[in-house]
């Protein structure tokens, strides 16, 4: 039974990516009713089956479900291969030993606990309210199916990172919610500011991704398996040892925070959040005030054991956790706009959730997540009105009443360079553009130029593309988006 | 022994491409030629499919035809010869210059010479089922021409691509010349190692003689180009004629090397302004990335390699063709600028993000066990290797986000007339979806097959059956094992010691 409303719950938004996916490709226009009414019912359905898990694992006492969907890729040991010739047999245990003693399987595993069940409950009863505010907010927008295809890939993510019993599982999930975020930032896709933000977004998910990657296959590779059972050893969340060695846990952890600092925006990528505002403010709330930007906290929470390994990891937790909150504190004070001010605010709350991992506290950690994705939820929902309602107050009033607060103007000189530093956060996407992005793109820009003269020089004439591309080959920040 | 098809699937899968060919040249009528080309791929990519299954239910490490004529005339079975490794390689080839021909729109037939694809269909499908050394040799040769004289009919200069691919074809022909005239002693080694050493290099396009490419790219059509590469008769060759027959620091070299260059590539794919040379750049640095993955020497790593080998094949033609198409309706593209065409063609935008990604191994598309396989295999060896890799792919991945944005979005396109795709148009991108996707969840049969064929390569190469110089591994088996591994390997007799 537990199995299968476990399956449910990953079912139902996968179905429905399946659904608007395939309505997509074979050019089959849904309503916006049967759009909405669609992804209700998907979200209904996952959530009615997850609330049925807690409350039979709380009538049961039991404290860990798995659910195994079976080996979705399955390489068997070699020397059980169809070998029918018992020459080759005997041959083929000779050579075993050698490489092809290898095993690997990918099991599609998703565990229920303490940790999983509460963000997953989260995560559905958030986006059904953003997909019931989102249904009116883009009433025939133009791109209301696109809208809502990439938000149930989101939500497809969001429920395989949640509940996934393998880190390969985890990493699936974390990576469509890399990709649905940056399609949705891009969404008003019309205009040039939200698609290169969509892509800076991308960029440093990408990077983030490749880290977390190397982390799982070497964590795969460590402990025999992904399977987060396995590498805890006994216990279910959050106790748990770890049971690789504690230098190995020390890569691996280090992968890990690297991966979990580009997806919750710590320092030094926090630049991309308030960047990725620039999508409709349903995908703003639920992705980057709620859900998306606290998956990098849970992966830290999901780990926890392995920082627990070391005293060094914990304390670079903490010192990221609290210089990102000192940083985000000072920023989030002086943003023009409300959305990147939200932003901010958000941000403070992230760090703040890390650094409490880094201290080594669970629970704690876990509930901070959960109040502050729904206050922030609301904050984000609420914003475009409330910028209605004041005007319509200040309008009432005939004047914006008294404010004595000038801040920039008759400040001192170092408080103003720290008003100009948060203005600017931190100057933290310049300073990458410039120490990282800029000499890798100036070095493979010599080099085409390098190539181009010597093909030309070698065929004795520029060929049409050649001399077009040339022209522009200067005019380009490849990179910066 | 070598196991034996139902049909003469091999022999007939490059007869109908030439027919074909012949066909088209005789008839004026480009829509009528078109049609004929279809046909002619239609039913060599339904035979070769068909080879690949008959193989699979034979349960046989290598097979050759049925009725196979090339034995009758020669009296040997191990001229047209598929193996685990090969089996689906024909068959994929011959799907992508179906899809490339399909998804020729008619303004673009003057432009596109159909006979002689079709007759690059044909060497490419004999090369990938050729086990005779020479005759590969020649065959690799010739497959040269139909590119050379498309370049030749567009007025174009061919200095840069004769230069490269003649020194590849003399390197070659000198290399393996030395190797089947000596037994293998060291100097003699030596040097046609490094002489067939220097020929995978040009012809796989390793850095830094890897410019033919991105001039092919340019000057010819861009069907042409797309099909003499995506195949990966390059790598095909490496595997069949190099890696056999080379000491180890040669295949060391070409791993390294590749290494570079799929690095060096991804790079470089981030900085173009010209979307040909972007994708020409975007594809070297993923079957740069499957050359140096099959020289793993784990089974799991070697599983990833060929599994990326076939996404990778799959999921950039279907990129090159969105590119394509995108061309035929907007003229060459470059990428400094947004043209915001996803409005006028969702279809084309959906497909060019679907295959895109799956070229890099995103999750729930074809290419993401293989990917996953392939680093797992070398984080287990090379970690250093593993941490390359995982830096280009996030690098292409960069890349073709990029070039999406640019393409599709970021600006209102005005146009009077309807850009939308052709049904033939769409019905390709829904082909290639359902594959790429559909492999994707369900990877299970496509891996499980490409790890018989690692496991089967590894066992001969830790035999020693693939090594020129493995006197004393062959001398310690017995003559019955001898006898066997002879007729599993064929191509390593050439060049073996007598």
């Amino acid at each position: 039974m537990l199995k299968l409303l476990g399956l449910l719950v990953v079912a139902a938004p996968l179905l429905l990516t399946a659904v608007l996916g395939l309505c997509m490709l074979f050019r089959l226009q849904l309503s916006e009713r049967s759009i909405s009414r669609l992804t209700a019912t998907a979200v209904a359905a996952g959530l009615v089956a997850s609330l049925a898990i807690l409350v039979t694992m709380l009538l049961t006492d039991s404290r860990s479900v798995p659910v195994s969907a079976g080996d979705w890729v399955r390489l068997p040991e070699s020397a059980a291969l169809h070998v029918n010739d018992p020459v080759e047999m005997s041959e083929h245990h000779v050579t075993a030993g050698s490489p092809d003693e290898a095993h690997f399987h990918f099991t599609l595993k998703f565990v229920f606990d303490r940790l999983s069940v509460p963000f997953v409950i989260m995560s559905f009863v958030l986006s059904g309210v953003i997909s019931a505010f989102a249904s009116r907010y883009l009433h025939r927008e133009q791109g209301f199916p696109r809208f809502f295809l990439f938000f149930s890939l989101f939500l497809t993510g969001m429920i395989l990172s949640s509940s996934a019993g393998t880190i390969e599982t985890l990493f699936f999930g974390w990576e469509l919610v890399g990709l649905s975020s940056a399609l949705l930032v891009a969404f008003f896709q019309d205009r040039r500011g939200p698609v290169q933000n969509g892509l800076r977004v991308w960029s440093i998910y990408r990077i983030a991704d490749a880290a977390f990657l190397l982390a799982a296959l070497t964590l795969h590779h460590l402990s025999g398996s992904g399977d987060f059972a396995g590498l805890a050893g006994q216990g279910a969340w959050p106790e748990g040892n770890v049971v690789i060695s504690p230098t190995s846990a020390i890569l691996v952890g280090l992968l890990l925070l690297f991966a979990a600092a580009g997806k919750s925006a710590l320092i030094p990528f926090s630049g991309w959040l308030p960047r990725a505002m620039e999508g409709p403010t349903p995908s703003s709330a639920v992705f980057y005030g709620a859900l998306s930007v606290h998956l990098g906290a849970f992966l830290l929470l999901r780990m926890g054991p392995l920082l627990e390994e070391s005293l060094l990891l914990q304390a670079l937790v903490v010192i990221l956790g609290l210089s990102t909150c000192a940083f985000a504190a000072m920023a989030s004070r002086v943003q023009a706009d409300i959305k990147s001010s939200l932003a901010f605010a958000s941000l403070i709350q992230v760090s703040l959730i890390v650094t409490e991992i880094g201290f080594g506290l669970r629970y704690i950690p876990l509930i901070h997540i959960i109040g502050h994705a729904c206050f922030r939820t609301l904050q984000l929902v609420r914003a475009p009105s409330l910028l209605k309602d004041y005007n319509a107050m200040i309008n009432a009033l005939g004047n914006r009443g008294s404010n004595t607060e000038k801040i920039g103007v008759t400040a001192p000189a170092r408080e103003a360079r720290l008003y100009r530093f948060a203005f600017d956060r931190g100057n933290l996407d310049p300073i990458l553009d410039e120490y990282l992005v800029r000499p890798i793109t100036s070095a493979f820009l010599w080099s085409d130029r390098m190539e181009r003269r010597w093909t030309t020089w070698l065929s004795g004439s520029h060929s049409t593309g050649q001399s077009r591309a040339a022209q522009h080959a200067s005019d380009d920040s490849a990179m910066s988006g | 022994m070598i196991g034996e098809l139902h049909l003469p699937w091999l022999e007939i899968a490059i007869l109908l491409p030439l027919l074909g060919a012949a066909a088209c040249a005789c008839i004026r009528k480009l829509h009528h030629a078109h049609l004929i080309a279809l046909i002619s791929a239609g039913l060599t990519s339904l035979c070769t499919i068909g080879e690949w299954i008959d193989f699979a239910t034979l349960h046989a490490f290598e097979a050759h035809d049925h009725w196979d004529l090339l034995q009758r005339v020669t009296g040997r079975s191990d001229i047209l010869v598929i193996d685990e490794l090969s089996a689906p390689l024909p068959a994929l080839a011959s799907v992508l210059f179906l899809l490339v021909l399909l998804a020729t729109l008619r303004t673009k037939l003057e432009r596109f010479p159909l006979s002689l694809t079709l007759l690059s269909l044909s060497l490419t499908n004999a090369t990938l089922s050729c086990h005779d050394p020479w005759l590969l040799i020649i065959l690799l040769s010739l497959s040269v021409l139909p590119p050379l004289v498309e370049l030749r009919q567009r007025g174009q200069s061919t200095r840069v691509f004769v230069v490269h691919m003649g020194l590849f074809t003399g390197l070659l022909l000198v290399g393996w010349a030395l190797v089947d005239r000596t037994d293998g002693t060291a100097s003699a080694s030596g040097l046609s190692a490094a002489l067939l050493t220097a020929a995978a290099i040009l012809r796989a396009g390793v850095v830094p003689v890897h410019c033919w490419m991105t001039d092919l790219f340019e000057k010819a059509s861009f069907g042409t180009a797309l099909l003499f590469l995506t195949p990966m008769t390059g790598a095909y060759a490496v595997m069949h004629l190099v890696f056999p027959v080379v000491p180890g620091w040669a295949m060391q070299s070409i791993a390294v090397l590749s290494l570079i260059t799929s690095l060096y590539a991804a790079g470089m794919a981030a900085v173009q302004t010209d979307a040909r040379r972007f994708f020409c750049f975007l594809f070297l640095s993923h079957s740069s990335l499957v050359l140096s993955g099959l020289e793993l020497v784990n089974v799991i790593g070697l599983t990833g390699a060929l599994c990326v080998w076939l996404s990778v094949g799959l999921s950039l033609t279907g990129y090159g063709l969105t590119i394509r198409a995108v061309e035929a309706r907007i003229g060459r593209i470059q990428l400094n600028r947004f043209y915001g065409l996803a409005e006028h063609t969702p279809t084309l935008a959906g497909l060019s993000l679907i295959t895109g990604l799956s070229s890099i191994g995103f999750p729930g598309t074809l290419g993401f066990v293989g990917m996953e396989l392939l680093v797992e295999g070398c984080v287990e060896f090379y970690p250093l290797v593993g941490l390359i890799l995982v830096i280009s792919s996030a690098l292409n991945g960069i890349s073709i986000l990029r070039a999406w944005f640019r393409i599709f979005t970021g600006n209102r396109f005005q146009t009077a007339v309807s850009l939308r795709s052709q049904p033939a148009e769409r019905f390709s991108v829904i082909i290639l979806t359902l594959l790429i996707i559909g492999g994707g969840l369900w990877p299970q049969p496509g891996v499980a097959s490409r790890h018989h064929a690692a496991v089967e390569l590894l066992r001969l190469k830790g035999k020693g059956l693939f090594k020129i110089d493995a006197e004393p591994l062959a001398e310690e088996q017995t003559p019955e094992k001898s006898e066997s591994s002879a007729n599993a390997a064929p191509e390593a007799d050439s060049g073996s010691p007598p």
